[in-house]
């Protein structure tokens, strides 16, 4: 989960995943039914050789992605810099995350561009969903871009259209910040 | 197998209880008729189903879509052309697929367009103004069988049914000074004045009218007063919320079966309504030239027979030609001899956007929006609304501006050039998220001998029965068209003085992609014509085969048009509803001889 750390930086303004709290999503989020993939279609046979604008064509849940993804990076890091993807240094990761994200990296069984696919997806959901799921802690990412969460009432601003909205965020449970 | 459990017989049985399920089942029950109908998801109301808070959650509606079909039960297969293996789509992207009582009508988005008069008529029309070889061989476009007047009582009775607001372009043939000047010509006003533009639409309102074109309100199904409907079901004024298309109201604002028809049905004897109800087959009798009833799988996975004498196929596109094609009912289209037209002509909607990146001074407010309501339109490169001619393609596009509500996850809008990830990323959302409004095309999709629907012969459901399988590319007609209309569009957007713009556009090389959402407007494969050997229903949407099988949805499009499916597919249901009351349920036959 250092990965998260790099997508979202702390360095910087504006609030990273760390602070936001994606890697609480994600853990969350990897033992609901979604992360044991039963929100796709996983049946049998697989093409993976498929044409990429096909889809996603390979057997994995998010799950195996990560479990398989993170074993094969952090074998990766260490032939290459003899230590864990977690323990390198800051610029090293970004380093690899960007060969990964090309695919230039090759991983032994998830492909890279689908073990970067599903971490910059799930980081952006954690940093941008209700804190309901654990990530966006206090709201730090939407009020980082001005997003009202759940308000979802704009009756007092539909007649006052180009002017800047003034009210911070709300979440589900009624939070404000 | 063993024989499914045998139920006591029905008048007539509904597949499906979305937006042409609820229509039939008032229909019929009005008419006094016993009637079943089998929706394959859970039951869904208002409340507790979309009750705010909950309901004003992007990840669980938005992203993972909980009010979707579970792809993991059932899904499609896709291919871009008849020799490749079709592959699964195993995740959501293209479209999404609704589930439930009110089916995709609980989370679509709500606009609410009539088909534009030539769109009917289209293959006649295109030869007797561009001539007889205008219309590329490949291109297997047809003519409705029914003409804009008279499908233009139930355009206006729908529209009053959903509460819609708008303002009419053309009233009884006269071109109003506002409105769509290119509308066919309505009967009636429309239901509730129009939503206030929001921003971005107004941005797009004084472009469009400074380089001569008029923009109008963009017809919403979003009540924007409290109104009650023709059936007396109140609705309630939209609020911009935000959370509209992929969720369910909590305003009663938004038409869908829940709002606006079904709280009538609710207490009627004659009328049960079956969920978790998963129909494999539609039954014939051993001559083939009746439809007996159904076979269904309940939520016990116990397999049932509702016999009825009367079937209604309500489910959507694509399952309507899954359904007709698992029960052997019609001649599955060949697409190397033409033989067939179970299955034929499968189209899609064009779609494109080109974004405005405006300076920060400009206070976009994406998340003040919701599905059509406060957006603006041009109709002017629609349809046959300009000259062909020069152009060589058929069709067009309708050009709206504004977005259906700022959710992060979905609806960040970044300059295209934005690194993906990093210090940059979280820099770029913060300048951009405010700032930025979409405008976007919606095409025309004409039909074409190699694209159609068949059942895939590896890939099964969670029961072992055979998925549908997609067979589907553009053509570059399309891509012509989305040219040209895409220029139109950046023409205004530039107009509107952002600090920059990007356009997503599909050119020629880009195959058809699952991955991206365009939309759910999904369209033939059991389309209607004027005899058995160019459709597999008449005009009154009723089966050629079997005549007491009924076939709504836009599986009866012959082609797309270049306009959200709900208006024209409810307008054809409800005409047949009315030639039902009128003439079939009175002595059922075939209504038009073959």
């Amino acid at each position: 989960m250092a990965a998260v750390s790099r997508l979202i930086p702390t360095e910087g303004a504006g609030p990273g995943a760390i602070e936001a709290g994606v890697s609480e999503f994600i853990d969350r989020q990897m033992e609901l039914p979604y992360g044991h993939g039963s929100f796709f279609y996983l049946r049998g046979p697989f093409h993976p050789e498929s044409p990429a604008t096909l889809g996603y064509q390979l057997r994995y849940t998010p799950r195996e992605i990560y479990r398989l993804g993170i074993e094969d990076t952090n074998a990766a890091a260490r032939k290459i810099h003899g230590m864990d993807f977690a323990r390198l240094e800051a610029a090293h990761q970004d380093r690899m995350l960007e060969s990964i994200e090309k695919g230039l990296l090759e991983l032994p069984t998830v492909p890279a561009s689908t073990l970067f696919a599903q971490l910059l997806e799930n980081t952006r959901e954690g940093y941008f969903s209700d804190p309901i799921y654990g990530g966006n802690r206090d709201m730090v990412a939407w009020r980082w871009i001005g997003f009202p969460g759940a308000r979802a009432d704009f009756t007092d601003w539909i007649d006052q259209a180009g002017t800047e909205y003034p009210y911070g965020p709300v979440s589900i449970r009624g939070t404000k910040a | 197998m063993t024989t499914p459990r045998k139920l006591k017989p029905v008048d007539a049985v509904i597949i499906g209880y979305g937006w042409t399920g609820a229509i039939l089942a008032k229909t019929l029950t009005d008419a006094g008729l016993r009637v079943v109908a089998l929706e394959r998801g859970p039951a869904r109301d208002t409340s507790p189903d979309f009750d705010y808070p909950r309901i004003a959650d992007e990840l669980r509606h938005g992203i993972r879509g909980e009010l979707w079909q579970p792809l993991a039960a059932e899904t499609v297969t896709v291919r871009h052309t008849v020799n490749d293996t079709a592959v699964p789509y195993r995740k959501y992207g293209s479209f999404v697929l609704g589930n439930g009582v009110g089916g995709a009508g609980v989370h679509w988005n709500g606009q609410l367009w009539r088909a534009s008069p030539e769109d009917l008529g289209l293959r006649s029309h295109i030869e007797q103004r561009y001539g007889k070889h205008f219309v590329p061989p490949e291109m297997t476009i047809q003519d409705y069988p029914v003409s804009f007047a008279e499908l233009e009582p139930h355009f206006d009775h729908f529209e009053k049914v959903c509460g819609v607001s708008g303002v009419a372009g053309n009233l009884r043939g006269t071109v109003q000074s506002v409105g769509n000047a290119f509308e066919g010509p309505r009967s009636d006003q429309f239901p509730t004045p129009a939503l206030p533009a929001i921003y971005a639409a107004q941005l797009f309102e004084k472009a469009s009218s400074e380089l001569g074109y008029r923009s109008f309100p963009v017809p919403a199904a979003n009540s924007s007063v409290a109104f009650t409907n023709p059936y007396g079901v109140r609705m309630g004024p939209c609020n911009l919320c935000g959370y509209c298309e992929r969720f369910g109201c909590f305003l009663y604002s938004k038409a869908s079966p829940q709002t606006t028809i079904l709280p009538i049905l609710a207490d009627r004897s004659n009328l049960e309504v079956r969920t978790n109800a998963y129909v494999t087959r539609i039954l014939k009798d051993s001559a083939g030239t009746r439809a007996t009833g159904v076979v269904y799988i309940d939520e016990n996975g116990q397999e049932l027979q509702q016999p009825a004498d009367l079937v209604v196929l309500s489910a959507f596109q694509m399952h309507n030609v899954r359904l007709l094609l698992l029960s052997g009912i019609g001649t599955p289209y060949d697409p190397v001899t033409g033989k067939g037209v179970l299955g034929k002509n499968y189209a899609y909607q064009m779609f494109g956007v080109t974004t405005a990146f405006f300076d920060e001074e400009v206070q976009i407010n994406p998340f003040i929006g919701a599905g059509a309501a406060g957006l603006r339109a041009i109709d002017d490169f629609n349809s046959d609304h300009y000259d062909h001619t020069k152009q060589g393609f058929v069709g067009g596009a309708m050009i709206y501006a504004g977005g259906t509500g700022g959710r992060p996850i979905e609806q960040m809008l970044l300059p295209p050039n934005t690194p993906r990830w990093g210090r940059a990323w979280k820099a770029a959302v913060h300048k951009h998220y405010r700032h930025s409004a979409p405008i976007t095309l919606m095409g025309t999709v004409m039909s074409y001998r190699d694209r159609y629907l068949s059942l895939d012969p590896t890939y099964t459901d969670k029961f072992g029965i055979p998925l549908l399988r997609i067979t589907f590319d553009w053509h570059d007609n399309e891509y012509r068209m989305a040219a040209y209309t895409a220029a139109k569009m950046e023409e205004i957007v530039r107009q509107m003085k952002p600090e920059s713009q990007a356009t997503l556009l599909l050119k020629p090389g880009n195959h058809y992609d699952v991955r991206i959402y365009q939309s759910t407007h999904t369209t033939g494969g059991a389309i209607m014509g004027t005899n058995p050997s160019n459709s597999v229903i008449n005009r009154y949407s009723q089966s050629w085969d079997l005549p007491n099988l009924f076939v709504y949805g836009a599986s009866a499009f012959p082609q797309n048009i270049g306009y959200n499916p709900t208006g024209l597919l409810a307008g054809l249901a409800y005409f047949s509803a009315d030639k039902l009351k009128t003439s079939y349920l009175k002595s059922p036959a075939p209504l038009v001889s073959s």
